[in-house]
């Protein structure tokens, strides 16, 4: 029989103020004029995602006084961990928008039309017109929708339908770059191939774990994992299978083939908002399904997890140093970095949780501001015209000399994703590490740290080279430049720049705040 | 007939599915497989649901059935843009991006 749920609306305000936002950008597109729907758009996103922060927040107060509660017949939960994941992704995510939303040189980073074959009559036509390809603040806004289902998700369902909301509308758009779109056309499609294979493996894990309890409720899941007997091959196959999916969104290995190609081909912007708050939100739900329903497992599926683990961080690393395009480093990097977190829901221990969120604030400011510098640095060829970015290693040298205010704030961020003491990174690192050894994964952590000292030496061979080599002269005459922001990523950097110092200086707040989030509400 | 009978099938169209993502070179038929491999979770989900005796699993395999949907407008539309541009919707060509 059916009985209709109860609906806690005033707990789900901050999902329905994006999701609503998002609705009305899509009708935005059909009825605001073109000259002024550009900044409608703009300013409706920013205020949807400023005003979701203020909810966040309104229900961490009502959560500290009459505690976590099961919302939506069990759908949901609102317990501590989930909202301050929430908040965590509602701020990157209003970061990467100040990122998306600027137009260096009166140009922004996406296609005038994506409809338009590259290179074709139409597409020059396009540009000449001055058309904006206004559709990415809904789409980012659906993607921030999912995002803020997906830590909060109690059941398999609603994690998988949180899932497929964030990820379509990013295979989107990765597709959408202004320069270089058939590399960005292939990233989006091979985005779009994997991440769906990925979900299908999602999908069969819940399927296997739904035949074993009769539920798809993680704390019925849990319940069941020591009363069912004789049906473990159901849990086993099926906890992989689910954890599997969840391992391709973030990006570990050897799932994470996906991960250079969508990274060096999707719009810059993009690509900083898709590293930061995907992995804060697939991180998040992965470990709410590791913490709440695997702890009887740990026999089993442990041995999985640290091979992942290790060769997350083993393979990240090493690739990321023989790679010579910028963001192909970085997104080697942040795999290496999904090794890191890896330990955190291998630890099994109430400190992981909070680990987790310091390190993912640390990170997500990094890759925020380190992809919002990346979007400035261009190619400038002998003519004067504007190429495009500089990916190639070289074309960075000497940066630090023509505009030091930028290179030294990449160095910082650089500095803080090898984790050097006094920045963000090292605050994280070192509360991921100790979670781990309190969980009793030492030869893990053992590993980790070697990983961080190799990977420190291709952090620090980037700022070398941006401020002890001179710059190589191209035959062609072409240039690297930097060219101004309309401001907003200026903004966006700056606050991330102070976020990884405050987080980096004192990290006492921060900590003391994520402690708050220890126990998922079964 | 026995409920096994259903899971073994569920695990086969899985596995073939899975392997024309990996094997087949044409987006479309890679596409094909991911769907394919949806479809077994949906009848392993149907068939739990009678083993269970409850309706949790057939409402599970409607949601599926949407986000498929869902799935194939956004994929589509890629693999038609990607095709216009390139003329072929092969993933051996489109490999653009390589270290």
């Amino acid at each position: 029989m059916f009985v209709a749920p109860h609906i806690e609306w005033a707990a789900l305000v901050p999902v329905m103020i994006v999701l609503g936002a998002a609705v009305l950008g899509v009708l935005v597109e059909a009825f605001v004029p073109r000259t002024s729907r550009r900044l409608v758009q703009v300013v409706l996103a920013a205020l949807a995602l400023a005003g979701a922060l203020v909810a966040v927040v309104w229900r961490w107060t009502v959560v500290q006084t009459s505690g976590p509660s099961a919302l939506v017949a069990g759908a949901l939960r609102e317990d501590a961990p989930a909202l301050l994941m929430q908040a965590l992704l509602l701020v990157l995510a209003l970061l990467a928008l100040l990122v998306i939303a600027d137009r260096a040189r009166s140009e922004d980073a996406f296609t005038p039309t994506a409809a338009a074959i590259p290179g074709s009559e139409y597409e020059d036509q396009a540009r000449r017109a001055g058309l904006a390809q206004t559709e990415v603040f809904p789409l980012t806004l659906f993607a921030v929708t999912g995002m803020l289902v997906f830590p909060a998700a109690a059941d398999l369902l609603t994690m998988f339908i949180a899932l497929e909301v964030l990820s379509l509308p990013l295979y989107l758009l990765a597709g959408l770059a202004r320069r270089r779109r058939l590399v960005s056309q292939e990233a989006s499609l091979k985005y779009f191939l994997l991440g769906a294979f990925s979900s299908a493996f999602f999908l069969m894990g819940l399927a296997l774990l739904y035949g074993y309890a009769g539920s798809v409720h993680l704390d019925d899941i849990a319940t069941a994992v020591p009363l069912v007997a004789g049906m473990d091959g159901l849990l086993l196959a099926g906890s992989a299978l689910l954890i599997i999916g969840l391992l391709f969104k973030v990006g570990a290995v050897p799932f994470h083939a996906w991960t250079p190609d969508v990274y060096q081909g999707a719009p810059t912007p993009i690509t900083g908002f898709m590293a930061a708050c995907t992995k804060v939100a697939a991180f998040a739900a992965l470990l709410r399904f590791v913490y709440v329903v695997t702890p009887g497992l740990s026999w089993d599926l442990g041995p999985m997890l640290w091979v992942v683990a290790i060769l997350t961080m083993v393979v990240g690393t090493v690739l990321a140093i023989v790679q010579t395009d910028m963001k192909r480093t970085l997104a080697y990097s942040s795999v290496a970095h999904a090794g890191f977190l890896l330990l955190a829901v291998i630890a099994l221990d109430s400190r992981g949780i909070s680990s987790m969120v310091v390190y993912l604030l640390a990170y997500g400011l990094a890759t925020i501001g380190a992809f919002g510098l990346v979007s400035l640095v261009r190619t400038k060829d002998a003519a004067g015209n504007l190429l495009g970015e500089a990916g190639h290693l070289s074309e960075w040298a000497g940066l630090g000399r023509r505009s030091p205010v930028l290179a030294v704030c990449f160095a910082l961020f650089l500095l803080s994703f090898a984790g050097i003491p006094l920045t963000a990174g090292f605050t994280g690192k070192f509360a991921v590490f100790s979670a781990a050894v309190a969980g009793g994964a030492w030869p893990l952590v053992v590993v980790a740290v070697l990983a961080s000292a190799a990977a420190a030496f291709f952090y620090v061979r980037i700022i070398v080279l941006m401020f002890f080599t001179e710059p190589a002269t191209a035959e062609d005459g072409s240039e690297t430049t930097v060219v101004r922001s309309e401001g907003l990523t200026a903004v966006a950097v700056v606050v991330c720049a102070v976020g990884t110092i405050l987080v980096g200086v004192v990290p006492n707040a921060v900590i003391a705040l994520s402690d708050q989030a220890s126990k998922f509400l079964l | 007939m026995s409920i096994l009978n259903y899971l073994v099938l569920s695990g086969i169209l899985f596995s073939i599915g899975a392997v024309a993502v990996i094997v087949r070179r044409n987006a479309i038929v890679a596409f094909m497989g991911v769907e394919l491999m949806l479809n077994a979770a949906n009848l392993t989900l149907v068939t739990f649901a009678r083993m269970h005796g409850d309706l949790t699993g057939q409402v599970i395999a409607f949601f599926v059935m949407v986000v498929a949907a869902a799935e194939v407008v956004i994929g589509l539309a890629i693999i038609v843009s990607i095709f216009r541009t390139r003329g072929s919707a092969s993933l051996d060509d489109a490999s653009l991006l390589k270290s």
